[in-house]
């Protein structure tokens, strides 16, 4: 087994997905991808860099099952139950005095959280007059989170998680159980609209009052963190707000001072002007 | 016999067990500590922990943000629900990817990235736990060239963990918690010096 990539190697390997597959990962945090790329090889049996290489040159659909792979995709419903809490109090209200709220899930992996924000705007009454967009770069993850299928063994978890988010109704209401699986109440989904982004390479496409991008940063280096940092802010109205992973900061960013902090222990700022 | 490295980073690890030894660590290290020092404990998840605040008697232990620089005279507690990893620069990437050995934060990858990263410079310590957690990574930091410990099997509450390294490792240290402070508080003034 592999137990470690030199950096020369490393550089190769971001350079031929790049100029075969268009993914551009030159600007991740080195030391988890390194990671993720010898997890991979210990999955798929490959004993050195140089079969990794050969087959990433030769083989189409390898690199399909890799970046699937190599990217994290873990995910929860109502993941740190008190940020939602604060969403809940500090957040939807303000929204509400909109006449439409549009609101972006930047890497939303299988949409477990998509759905969260779903419960919430319906909760609080704001489900029509709103619109998500999902987006993840991976289309894989894409087509699950469509599909509203969570693992049934998860669920004791995430009602847990929703109820200390101050969820007031029956969870189960939400879902329908399956022999393994449930699936989320499909009215749940009316708003909602799943597509391929990817934070690296695509530009602004819409203007929201709310931008969640929540645990995907920790995966950037903070050259790109910048990069989508700025892209967020050119992406939000006037006051919008913004909503990172609890251990994500802006303190490394140059953009940080056109924000202000909302929910400083729950990540969650605003655009100043 | 050689001069031991001077280190550069101490990481310890811990699971059941290691809450009561890693206090009394803490309590009798200098202050501050003339090197980073990064701990990872096993922990619940999705339940508010305090750990930090608990931990905090002496000096102060914080739990990391992501990016953050490991600077002498701090303490980092891997936050709950995280892989820590240390970049080249020797900053911290955090990471919320699959549990590993069903933990999340997992000792083995933080002891990894930090061999790779600092080598010869490494201390690892591994205390108390009920799982093999730990022994992979103490490898990787004495393959490096590094120093790996263990508390001693025989007094810790539960023995899994520090075995599970000493099977693994014919290179590791197994001392009693007072052997670990006299060798810390050393290493403390060789570092100064």
């Amino acid at each position: 087994m592999v137990e470690g990539i030199s950096n020369s190697d490393f550089t190769d390997l971001v350079k031929i997905i790049q100029q075969r597959y268009g993914y551009d990962f030159t600007n991740y945090a080195v030391a988890s991808l390194k990671r993720r790329f010898i997890r991979f090889m210990a999955y798929k049996h490959i004993n050195g860099i140089f079969e990794l290489k050969h087959r990433l040159l030769n083989e189409t659909h390898f690199f399909q099952e890799m970046v699937q792979y190599i990217t994290v995709n873990v995910t929860e419903m109502f993941r740190d139950p008190s940020f939602y809490k604060a969403l809940r109090e500090q957040v939807l209200p303000r929204l509400a005095s909109y006449p439409n709220i549009k609101i972006w899930h930047a890497g939303c992996a299988s949409g477990e959280e998509v759905y969260s924000m779903a419960i919430l705007l319906e909760e609080a009454g704001l489900m029509d007059r709103c619109r998500i967009y999902a987006t993840d770069m991976n289309a894989a993850n894409l087509k699950k989170a469509e599909e509203g299928k969570v693992t049934l063994k998860e669920m004791k978890d995430y009602t847990y998680n929703y109820i200390q988010s101050g969820g007031l109704h029956d969870f189960s209401g939400y879902y329908t159980a399956y022999a393994d699986h449930v699936i989320i109440q499909p009215a749940l989904k009316r708003n909602i609209i799943f597509f391929q982004h990817n934070l690296v390479t695509d530009q602004v496409f819409n203007e929201f009052q709310l931008i969640c991008c929540r645990n995907v940063f920790i995966y950037f280096n903070k050259t790109l963190q910048e990069r989508v940092v700025k892209l967020f802010y050119e992406s939000l109205t006037s006051l919008g707000y913004l909503a990172l992973g609890l251990k994500e900061s802006l303190l490394y960013n140059e953009e940080r001072v056109k924000f202000e902090p909302v929910n400083a222990a729950n990540k969650i700022f605003r655009r100043k002007t | 016999m050689t001069l031991p490295p001077k280190y550069r980073i101490l990481l310890i690890g811990g699971s059941a067990g290691s809450m009561a030894v890693l206090v009394t660590l803490l309590n009798h290290f200098p202050s501050p500590f003339p090197i980073p020092v990064v701990i990872i404990m096993h922990r619940l998840k999705n339940v508010v922990s305090e750990l930090d605040k608990l931990l905090s008697v002496q000096q102060v232990i914080r739990e990391p943000e992501d990016k953050e620089q490991l600077l002498p005279g701090k303490i980092y507690l891997a936050p709950q629900n995280y892989h820590l990893l240390i970049e080249e620069d020797a900053t911290i990437s955090l990471d919320y990817s699959e549990l590993v050995n069903f933990s999340r934060p997992a000792i083995d990858l933080s002891f990894t990235s930090a061999a790779a990263v600092f080598g010869a410079h490494v201390l690892g310590i591994l205390l108390s736990g009920a799982n093999n957690d730990g022994a992979a990574g103490l490898s990787r930091i004495i393959a490096a060239g590094g120093t790996g410990i263990v508390q001693d099997p025989a007094t810790a509450e539960f023995d899994v963990m520090p075995q599970a390294a000493i099977d693994a490792n014919p290179g590791v240290q197994a001392m009693s918690v007072e052997e670990i402070i006299h060798f810390i508080n050393n290493i403390s003034t060789e570092n100064k010096s």
